[in-house]
């Protein structure tokens, strides 16, 4: 099975090949190295920026604006605070110009915890992203939602970012990718650049399909009448393998995947709400301002008399930064044990 | 005519003179502006002219809340508008404006009526629907793409569209223009480092209108060389000029856009502008006692026999009273609904994003 990051290589390839994608670039993310986390090896239209975050994503948006189909990249979203200026020019141009223009990109950065990034490789930026009306925003949690989301992005016509959890980006999905090899070997050998020289390497693409997660439509990945858990991104299966460890103790969770966090399915939410009466957010954000906490005061706003118990948010301490040392990233986000422990607590409270 | 190589008023960046001579020879001399176009020139800057001011009295009479502008440009701004290749398209110029570019637009075809609208904030505001500052255009069939009042943004903008004309060839270009002040900004850097990589120089034209203040702040307390030195730091040929001379102006225009047309690279011109009526309505927006671009052209008209006083009083007469109906008939025009608050966030029509129900007190 592909890697989130062949998955997402995949994708733009599709893109290239089929929706008119002109240029994808940032640092690093041509050949050579073809990307930090090897997301963009092999694609035509990929090259290297300079180190300049604001001009990557000021040249997006005017690639955009000059009827290109950009893809650019700011390699940690950690780095990417210098051009918020640009991605909210980017947000706001069609709404600012009343329609007469629009914004066709997509801006692909790397989010969160997991490879001990230390302060400055492990960032989130959910709340920073729907923080800029305009945007649209996803965040996958499997190759195969990697996949259909960059194609849903491709084609959206708006701003959207793309947030690549990055300790998820070498994980296998357990779904085929539309067009992929069976043989995870024969898809390595395919699109994998080697090491060494690859002045002459030149991927073979599989012949790739067309397949879409439409923007904004959650995944119900566990089914059950307990409670609701609403994640996305790295924590998303760490939800899913604590339903499945609770479930042995008789506990049944609907476990949805944002996938998309702006627009986000709130039709989903609000019938896994309405069943269950108890709803857990999970996320490793920090915790004050966090987008979690939106959800909970539309919860509040909508469905007060219908909750059994209090709503939850479970998400990261409100730090300036994640420590270098395990024992201190783990105190910092969500963990396993935290998220089985808060999915337990919820299910079993008392109504 | 004259051609003032270098002027700057503070004496600090004085030392700095100019090599176009050297490093553009290619460029076609424009030749003299023939008297029509003079003219035209003249009633293009009073058209500009005369809806600033109309936008600065609804600003003082509370039909506006904030004006900001081009009084002092027009010398400047006038000859570039007019030698824009203007149209929709990578064919064509794109425009990386900023808040002092009515004489730009106007000399592009713009109409007044629409500045006056944008400055009243109605509805019918063409480039904005009442959402933006007046003087933020946004136009579609002429590349002018949209502005925003964040201080040089535009300069990293104009990299996406530069790398697209490069790509597709032909004589289109992306013009940018901006203040001196903006030049502090990083954006400004970006555009002269990305426009200047190996193999991959793009085509933009870069104007710096230095009217020598960044709002209260005199740029001779700021600039520890002029704007141009730091160009030209870049390798990126660059002419100064007394962009309140009408003739100065064209010419430079005229051997800038012909060098990046040609050459496809960038291309970088200081100009030296009066502001006449300071930073914005922040500051008053009265009138300050600096040159007078429109009133030195005039002089040169009279002088050359282009044009007698009473013909050129009949011009300001001319835009003053169609303006003043203008205003007349933008005041009876409406403000947008409240209902158009979230129209246009999206290029397509809005589906499941974030729209809950009315509550707080707002209207629905």
């Amino acid at each position: 099975m592909a890697t989130m990051a062949q998955a997402i290589r995949m994708a733009l390839a599709y893109g290239e090949q089929h929706l008119g994608v002109t240029d994808i670039f940032g640092e690093d993310v041509g050949p050579p190295l073809g990307g930090v986390f090897t997301c963009t090896q092999g694609l035509r239209t990929a090259w290297n920026s300079p180190l300049d975050e604001r001009g990557i994503v000021g040249a997006a948006l005017g690639l955009a604006l000059a009827g290109q189909k950009p893809v650019a990249e700011i390699q940690f979203s950690d780095y990417i605070f210098n051009a918020i200026d640009l991605m909210k020019l980017a947000a706001n141009s069609t709404w600012s110009s009343g329609g007469e223009f629009t914004v066709p990109l997509v801006l692909m950065t790397t989010v969160g915890s997991g490879v001990h990034g230390s302060i400055y490789h492990s960032h989130s930026f959910d709340a920073f992203a729907t923080h800029l009306p305009g945007w649209k925003v996803v965040i996958p949690s499997n190759p195969l939602d990697a996949y259909g989301l960059m194609i849903a992005s491709l084609k959206d016509g708006n701003p959207v970012m793309y947030l690549e959890p990055k300790c998820l980006l070498r994980t296998k999905g357990l779904e085929r990718i539309p067009g992929e090899p069976a043989d995870e070997r024969e898809l390595r050998d395919r699109i994998d650049a080697p090491l060494g020289d690859r002045s002459q390497w030149k991927p073979r693409w599989p012949a790739l399909l067309e397949y879409e997660v439409p923007l904004g439509k959650a995944k119900l990945c566990r089914e059950g009448t307990s409670a609701t858990v609403v994640s996305y991104g790295r924590t998303l299966p760490l939800c899913v393998e604590a339903a499945d460890q609770l479930a042995a103790e008789g506990m049944r969770f609907d476990v949805l995947d944002l996938r998309s966090l702006m627009p986000y399915d709130w039709a989903a939410i609000s019938a896994s709400i309405r069943k269950t009466g108890r709803v857990l957010f999970v996320n490793e954000d920090t915790e004050v301002t966090n987008f979690g906490e939106h959800l909970l005061r539309r919860t509040i706003d909508e469905f007060f008399y219908e909750l059994a118990v209090r709503p939850r948010l479970l998400a990261g301490r409100n730090v300036p930064g994640i420590g270098m040392a395990p024992t201190l990233e783990d105190a910092s986000v969500p963990q396993s044990a935290n998220i089985l422990a808060a999915m337990r607590e919820i299910a079993i409270e008392p109504a | 005519m004259r051609f003032v190589r270098s002027v700057t008023t503070c004496a600090d960046l004085s030392v700095h003179r100019f090599h176009w001579m050297t490093q553009v020879q290619e460029v076609p001399q424009s030749g003299r502006l023939s008297p029509a176009m003079q003219l035209r020139i003249h009633e293009l800057m009073v058209k500009s002219r005369a809806a600033e001011e109309r936008c600065i009295q609804m600003s003082k009479a509370g039909d506006g809340w904030f004006w900001i502008g081009a009084p002092g440009e027009e010398a400047l701004g006038v000859p570039l508008g007019l030698q824009v290749k203007k149209g929709e398209g990578l064919d064509h110029d794109f425009l990386h404006l900023h808040y002092r570019s009515s004489p730009i637009a106007i000399a592009m075809g713009l109409e007044p009526i629409d500045i006056i609208r944008q400055m009243g904030a109605k509805a019918t505001d063409p480039f904005s629907r009442g959402r933006n500052f007046v003087n933020h255009y946004a136009v579609r069939r002429w590349n002018i793409v949209p502005m925003a009042p964040t201080i040089e943004t535009q300069f990293s903008i104009a990299v996406g569209t530069g790398i697209a004309q490069r790509r597709h060839g032909g004589t289109g270009i992306t013009i940018v223009n901006g203040g001196d002040g903006g030049t502090h900004e990083g954006d400004f850097a970006t555009c002269l480092l990305w426009s200047i990589r190996p193999g991959q120089e793009l085509p933009i034209l870069m104007i710096t209108a230095n009217n020598s203040f960044a709002i209260s702040t005199p740029a001779c307390t700021q600039h520890g060389v002029s704007i141009a030195q730091r160009v030209k730091g870049y390798g990126i040929p660059t002419l100064s000029i007394d962009g309140n001379d009408v003739h100065q102006s064209w010419k430079a225009i005229a051997e800038g856009m012909a060098y990046v047309r040609e050459k496809r690279k960038p291309f970088f011109i200081e100009a030296k502008v009066s502001r006449l009526h300071g930073h914005s309505s922040s500051s008053g927006a009265n009138r300050v006692n600096e040159e007078d671009p429109i009133t030195r052209f005039e002089q040169s008209l009279i002088k050359g026999d282009v044009a007698t006083r009473a013909e050129l009083d009949i011009v300001w007469s001319r835009y003053r009273e169609e303006m003043a109906d203008a205003y007349e008939q933008v005041k009876r025009e409406p403000y947008p609904d409240p209902s158009d608050v979230e129209r246009y966030m999206y290029a397509e029509p809005k589906e499941n994003y974030y729209n809950p129900k009315p509550r707080n007190g707002f209207a629905e």
